[in-house]
């Protein structure tokens, strides 16, 4: 393509002086966290508070419990969440925008089968207004009947764009091949379930779930907590509730079996999503774990990326990583990879996963992991929404800032042979269960004869 | 909040560098911007800049294939580079104890790439998977960055899909690759940034050390892609197999950030005032009040606000139901926009975007990586990093008037409008 003079390629890769040595780490940085500050409310939230300056901001995170056992609870919720912003006794859907709009605030809202979350930042010096906002939604939203109505068309048109998405097809179907009917299954209702839903059953969610008893509220940001928290107090005195919040049941534990084959007709990819028993955090065999998993595939240096990506070409993207559930944890391992290499990427999967057991990670792996656990941890926090998020997350599994202050140590004292037998444990193919979705006429055979598969 | 300090100096081999210190983060950013994209690759090869991008994480000099992936990890860092209109990055964020490794690590590469055939037919087939995964297998793949500019350009720079062809992908070859790095990969025609928890001189006397040695080459002609400006409406419709709705996209001509910053920021808050929040008047007219679309959304830039140089496209985006005629959609558009032409924002409505806008800047501003891109990539593009500090300022000072000029601009000028129509069968 190239009309004038140019090096060769191999001339353009060596120098005359050659290969250079890789400079050495400098002194490291400790970790600045900041305290934070707690308080249960008289109405039973629980708040947290963390001055983080650096620009004019503040985060915040509102954490409901919101799990229900009924047939038609998430498309409930789900419509719940949707018309939530869209009206109080005070303010109606543009008043509530123009008011947030106004320091510079945006809240969203939005809910899975575990709880129901509002996440939202703006100017600090503009949090009472924000405050002031997020209370009158909580005790006073009317869900009104037009807007209800309106909201309930847009959910069921964008739950039919969700639905054409193939991350969603196989997300729903890993979700029932590992925990069968458990309510932890039901991530997106139907658009017919949708549809069915009154105004009535909307308003009667929230007067019984949108509570405060065991949510959690944090807020993180160029703020002092303990006024912070005052203003909280303040705005949200008069949300109460006879109940707490409810926590979802724990779902069944994973149990090992065949991957089952999915038909999406005409996909040009295909989905393989395999699940296996994690750790939770408490567990003091949790930081092997972390360091296994990355070994495995949780980051880009990983035995399975260099593999099916760097080596193959099978795939733009293979990932591994903990995925936290009620009471426990799972492992998911998940790549998108053409079809007609669905099998090849499927042996090459099994495969590490079985040189993880029987050639454990070695030192230098672990290493490598170890650095970048520490360091990427140390990115994630070194802003307001990090922090913030890491916060509420960590808040709802009953952990404070101390367990993320601590971990860089564990990490660091965590052993080779503590990996290996983490990996022995977690990472054996026996242990995992999954999906493959993809055109079944195309990938079919292939999969089928590598065995340990079934479906259609 | 304080203005960034920069810092800058021009190596004697051309490479520009922006050093600028954050005293309070313990993390640092290595971010190296080539001034070539994937407006400047050629006829024959659509997808080439992209596909270099991925070549140059396969090894260099110094490293062996995935040495640089194991080498920022293994150091506590992330990485990634991206391919843009008229540029291409490659960034790491790392603990600052790490700021020389990742020097080093930019500047082996930007020296001396290894380039063979083996990596090439690798990220050949990497590079068609992640095309397959963004873009064939989803519904509303490409839409709008690919599908839209051949409906409102007509020049190959602009118009052509900057993701590739595959069938083009699979003819690149070594000798391409290496013409290309020979032509825009010159030190004269790259800027490093490098910010967070850093000395500045010592930062300066680092990259000196690692960079200084890339031998002189000449920096490219860089051409304008500059095109007359379409008149009247052009349309396309293409089929999408996997769409469960109808989408509409309609592309628009802006001012040259370059020469007109403040008519180009006119259009950026045009865009808010249409589209961001509830209260955002095609919120509320088209998705609420008419219940035309689904969801609707006006922004300024293919790729985001201040991405790109002249010529760059306004954009307005829907998905509706297939019983609503996008006619309709195109129709209470224009009523708004008209209404805008017309009057203008009220200073209310204009102020709470622009507080809304100031807030997500603090926010960029709060993560070096986002602050590290933004600095370095309006320093190349248009020579000045402040912009990046001036931006809430300078939106604070956008009037109605402004933005009543930016919508009349856009009703008085051509239009691209593409139609996403879902398969029958489907």
């Amino acid at each position: 393509m190239s009309t004038t003079s140019h090096r060769s390629a191999e001339e353009i890769g060596r120098t005359e002086l050659g290969p250079r040595p890789l400079p050495p780490l400098g002194p490291t940085r400790a970790v600045p966290l900041p305290d934070v500050e707690e308080r249960i409310l008289p109405n039973g939230l629980r708040v947290l508070a963390a001055h983080r300056p650096g620009v004019p901001m503040v985060e915040v995170r509102l954490r409901v419990p919101f799990a229900g056992d009924a047939p038609e609870h998430p498309a409930v919720a789900e419509l719940l969440s949707s018309t939530l912003l869209t009206g109080t006794v005070a303010r109606d859907r543009i008043g509530i925008d123009d008011e947030l709009a106004a320091v510079g605030a945006d809240l969203g809202v939005n809910v899975d089968p575990e709880r129901l979350q509002i996440g939202g930042s703006g100017l600090a010096d503009g949090l009472p207004d924000l405050l002031a906002v997020l209370a009158d939604v909580l005790t006073s939203a009317t869900h009104p009947d037009g807007e209800v109505a309106r909201e309930r068309d847009r959910l069921v048109e964008r739950i039919s764009v969700a639905r054409a998405q193939p991350r969603t097809i196989a997300r729903e179907a890993l979700q029932r091949k590992r925990f069968g009917d458990h309510p932890i299954t039901r991530e997106m209702p139907t658009g017919e379930e949708v549809a069915a839903v009154t105004v009535e059953q909307v308003r009667a969610l929230h007067t019984a779930a949108l509570v405060p008893g065991g949510s959690i509220l944090v807020v993180v940001g160029d703020i002092d907590p303990a006024a912070a928290i005052a203003q909280v107090e303040k705005a949200v005195s008069g949300w109460t509730a006879d109940a707490p919040a409810r926590e979802l049941s724990p779902p069944p534990p994973i149990t090992p079996s065949d991957l089952q084959l999915v038909h999406r007709a005409g996909s040009v990819q295909s989905q393989l999503r395999l699940s296996a028993p994690a750790l939770r955090r408490h567990d003091p065999r949790y930081a092997a774990l972390q360091l296994a998993n990355l070994v495995f595939g949780g980051y880009f240096s990983s035995r399975w990326m260099e593999n099916v990506r760097e080596d193959k070409g099978y795939t733009y993207g293979a990932h591994s990583g903990i995925e936290f559930v009620p009471g426990g944890a799972v492992l998911g391992v998940e790549t998108d990879v053409a079809s007609d290499v669905t099998a090849a990427a499927l042996l090459e999967t099994r495969y590490e996963l079985g040189r993880l057991t029987a050639v454990p990670p070695t030192a230098a792996e672990v290493d490598a992991a170890r650095a970048y656990a520490v360091g990427s941890l140390l990115i994630s926090l070194d802003n307001q929404g990090g922090l913030a998020s890491t916060l509420a997350a960590l808040a709802a599994d009953g952990l404070g800032i101390d367990w993320l202050r601590a971990h860089p140590g564990r990490l660091e004292s965590v052993t080779v042979e503590q990996v290996a037998e983490a990996a022995l444990e977690f990472f054996a193919p026996t242990a995992f269960t999954g999906v493959v979705v993809g055109d079944a006429d195309v990938i079919g055979a292939r999969v089928r004869a590598l065995g340990g598969i079934t479906g259609p | 909040m304080p203005a960034p300090e920069l810092h800058r100096t021009t190596l004697p081999n051309g490479l520009r560098v922006l050093v600028v210190p954050d005293p309070v983060t313990p993390v640092v950013g290595v971010a190296v911007h080539v001034d070539v994209g994937f407006r400047s690759e050629p006829e024959g090869r659509t997808g080439f800049a992209h596909l270099f991008e991925h070549l140059m994480f396969q090894g260099s000099e110094s490293l062996e294939k995935l040495a640089h992936f194991r080498h920022v990890q293994g150091s506590g860092g992330v990485f990634n580079g991206s391919t843009h209109q008229d540029y291409t990055d490659y960034f790491q964020v790392l603990p600052a104890a790490a700021l020389e490794r990742a020097l080093f690590l930019e500047a082996d590469r930007l020296r001396a790439p290894k380039l063979t055939q083996e990596n090439l037919r690798n990220q050949v087939d990497v590079v068609k998977e992640e095309i397959r995964l963004n873009v064939l297998n989803r519904p509303y793949g490409g839409f709008p960055w690919i599908l839209l500019p051949p409906v409102l350009y007509d020049t190959f720079p602009n118009a052509h899909n900057g993701y590739g062809d595959f069938s083009e992908l699979e003819q690149a070859s070594l000798d391409d690759a290496a013409a290309f790095f020979d032509t825009y990969y010159s030190p004269a025609n790259a800027q490093v940034t490098v910010a967070g928890y850093l000395d500045v001189e010592e930062t300066l006397r680092l990259v000196e050390r690692h960079f200084g040695d890339i031998p002189a080459r000449p920096a490219p002609r860089r051409p304008s892609f500059g095109e007359p400006l379409s008149t009247g409406e052009r349309r396309q419709s293409v089929m999408d197999a996997h769409a469960p709705l109808p989408a509409i996209a309609l592309g628009y001509r802006m001012p040259d950030p370059g020469a007109d910053l403040d008519g180009y920021l006119g259009h950026a808050l045009l865009g808010s005032v249409l589209g961001d929040g509830e209260a955002a008047r095609l919120q509320r007219r088209l998705v609420h009040t008419d219940g035309l679309v689904t969801d609707i959304s006006a922004s300024a830039g293919l790729m985001g606000p201040l991405d790109a140089r002249d010529p760059d496209t306004f954009t307005i985006t829907a998905v509706h139901p297939a019983a609503v005629d996008p006619d309709r959609v195109l129709a209470a558009v224009d009523e708004e926009l008209d209404k805008l032409a017309a009057e203008g924002p009220s200073e209310d409505e204009l102020s709470r975007q622009v507080a809304r806008w100031s807030a997500g800047l603090h926010q960029e501003n709060d993560r070096v990586m986002y602050r590290m891109l933004g600095l370095g990539a309006r320093e190349l593009l248009y020579g000045r990093a402040e912009i990046s500090a001036e931006l809430p300022d300078r939106l604070a000072a956008v009037t109605p008037e402004q933005v009543r000029a930016a919508a009349a601009a856009l009703r008085s000028g051509g239009r691209g409008v593409l139609l996403v129509e879902p398969k029958e069968s489907e």
